[in-house]
């Protein structure tokens, strides 16, 4: 029987992540996501399945908290908002450089600096590009829905431990602070017997001592390791994840994530009933990015507009994947203000239809 | 006779803990790091522990400590091991968790993380070595460099007016209520080297029974970033810092000990 809840976005990972057998959390207060933890401290995962929730005294501790409990090779978590990601972005090199699998969550706000707590989408580049020192990459979901933000707990450790990297669910205070139905998935019990040939459990006689470290010392050393990162990082291409939405017959094509998607599924319903042919193409994955269908579907199109809450920072990765086939526009809403579909529509008929 | 008759097990009086890997060091001769590493893997060995230890190397001249103790070990980010260890500790909570750091990882870039694991009272134990400097970066002035001494960012002597005191971070720590034993040692010559071993002992004992936080300071030297030849730095550690670093027991059993 289908287990059904109205509930917050950042309710939902919570849950989820008990749900989903999460060994422990770790984690520091900062507006919108502050009730990921609560929603956790509440539940008493202790007593439902044994999971650890940490309050710590820093973002900075949380996920050098999350590197050790990673190297044990259980399934351990954070989550925080920008300004404490940004916090977070050394730990995390540390994480992709020793190859450790665990989840982050960014419930990003507007910036920089301080900024605002209302939701933005200006972190795409330090999400999708690294974000911290070195040359690495993160494996990136963008849930559009409460829904996607439970799943997204689940399947995201199914990549982290698949690719042995850290895994980030990049979302914003709108989807974080919402309410919807959401369908939670059964019970996981913690799993108590995995794989324990690489992490830190005391070195024993039958195996050399297991050391997590992501100091490379020797330069040729470093060179092989990047070399074996980036065709890891290329590797995850095999599971982009992207929705379409009417594109089949489409003539112009938006390109939105998590809650500009949401909008933009609005103005592609107006503009559809007006007659005109309007597609949206959602990435789930920012990381890997759906190049490959973007420039499949620019052979298509007439043009593309990407329409994000920043500056134009996804729509870098549509240009590189278009290729300049088409044109490429971007349609953005800036400080924590969020476009509503009419606004989109405007951009939309001014860059494609000419009024209608 | 031959040297297998005379190195019999009834003629040892001392031998290597197996415990300590086959790699060279890497710390300048004369340097205390090689000694209290010995000291842990020996504790490690006696206790028969060694499928149940998990150390955190520091950022630091230790940051390769994994090398050379025969442990599993996780590499921590500048200041961060005790996060780091906090975060194992929880998951494992049976085994034997410690971190291994310097007076720059530990007391200065560190020491939220230092404080806080302390006042939780995480069940782990924590090896500072204090030689009052930051040696791999070339000799700069560390928090607990001495008013007045010289290093290569306080060329002239460090002036506590304009860059502050030295401060005793194991004093702090002691007063907390997560911490249950809190002591000061050395391994400079034979006599505190045994009493660091005891004290090692202790605090992974304390670790076992699951009494909370164990910390041990050992001040020591750096030969080399303070410009001396082996023998003159201890003398001149004798004379200056423990004076103001004073050896033995800061806290046992969870009470200060002048408290």
């Amino acid at each position: 029987m289908k287990e059904l809840a109205l509930m917050k976005g950042n309710e939902a990972i919570a849950e989820a992540a008990i749900r989903a057998g999460v060994d422990a959390y770790f984690g520091y207060p900062i507006t919108p996501q502050s009730e990921v933890m609560e929603y956790l401290t509440l539940q008493k995962p202790e007593e439902r399945t044994g999971m650890i929730v940490l309050q710590a005294e820093s973002e900075v501790a949380s996920i050098n908290m999350v590197y050790g409990a990673a190297g044990t090779g259980k399934k351990v978590m954070t989550s925080s908002s920008s300004p404490g990601i940004s916090l977070m972005q050394e730990g995390i090199s540390y994480i992709a450089g020793a190859e450790l699998p665990c989840l982050i969550v960014n419930v990003v706000r507007g910036g920089p600096g301080l900024g605002t707590i209302q939701p933005s989408q200006a972190d795409y580049f330090q999400a999708t590009k690294g974000g911290g020192h070195g040359d690495y990459r993160l494996f990136v979901l963008a849930p559009a829905s409460v829904q996607e933000m439970a799943d997204f707990v689940d399947f995201g450790f199914e990549m982290a431990f698949k690719y042995r990297n850290p895994v980030l669910i990049l979302t914003d205070g709108l989807i974080g602070q919402m309410m919807e139905k959401v369908e939670l998935s059964p019970q996981k019990q913690r799993v108590e017997e995995f794989d324990q040939s690489w992490v830190t459990t005391g070195k024993t006689d039958d195996r050399e001592r297991n050391i997590i470290t992501s100091l490379n010392l020797d330069p040729d050393r470093q060179y092989e390791h990047n070399l074996k990162l980036q065709e890891k990082y290329r590797s995850m291409k095999q599971n982009v994840m992207f929705e379409k939405i009417d594109c089949d017959d489409a003539e112009f094509l938006l390109v939105a994530y998590g809650s500009s998607a949401r909008i933009c599924q609005k103005v592609v319903d107006i503009t559809r009933n007006r007659g005109k042919k309007i597609g949206l193409l959602r990435p789930q994955t920012l990381y890997p990015f759906p190049t490959d269908e973007i420039a499949r579907l620019a052979r298509k199109v007439k043009g593309m507009l990407a329409v994000e809450l920043s500056a134009g920072q996804m729509v870098e990765d549509v240009k590189l994947a278009v290729n300049g086939r088409v044109p490429v526009y971007h349609y953005g809403m800036l400080g924590g203000k969020i476009h509503s579909p009419e606004d989109v529509l405007s951009a939309v008929e001014e860059k494609f239809i000419g009024g209608f | 006779m031959e040297i297998k008759e005379i190195i019999r097990e009834e003629n040892l009086v001392y031998k290597r803990t197996p415990l300590m890997t086959d790699a060279t060091l890497s710390y300048c001769p004369g340097c205390g790091h090689g000694t209290i590493h010995h000291l842990i893997m020996e504790v490690v060995e006696e206790m028969g522990i060694q499928s149940d230890t998990i150390g955190i190397a520091p950022v630091g001249c230790s940051v390769i400590a994994y090398d050379f103790m025969d442990v599993d070990f996780t590499q921590a980010a500048h200041g961060r091991a005790p996060a780091v260890a906090t975060g194992i500790k929880r998951l494992w909570p049976d085994k034997f968790v410690f971190t291994y750091q310097g007076d720059g990882d530990l007391a200065a870039i560190g020491t939220a993380e230092t404080i806080h694991a302390c006042n939780r009272g995480e069940n782990i134990t924590i090896f500072f070595v204090n030689n009052g400097i930051y040696g791999m970066t070339g000799g700069q002035m560390a928090p607990t460099t001495l008013e007045g001494m010289k290093s290569s960012t306080s060329p002239y002597g460090r002036n506590s007016e304009a860059m502050g005191p030295p401060y005793k971070i194991t004093e702090m720590i002691a007063r907390l209520s997560g911490t249950y034993y809190v002591t000061r040692q050395a391994v400079h010559k034979p006599g505190p080297v045994r009493k660091s071993k005891k004290a090692i002992r202790k605090a992974l004992e304390i670790q076992r029974d699951k009494k909370g936080i164990s910390f041990i300071e050992f001040v020591s030297n750096c030969n080399s970033g303070w410009k001396m030849t082996p023998n003159d730095s201890n003398i001149w550690m004798e004379e200056n810092m423990f004076p103001f670093y004073p050896m033995g027991d800061i806290k046992v059993d969870g009470k200060l000990v002048n408290g």
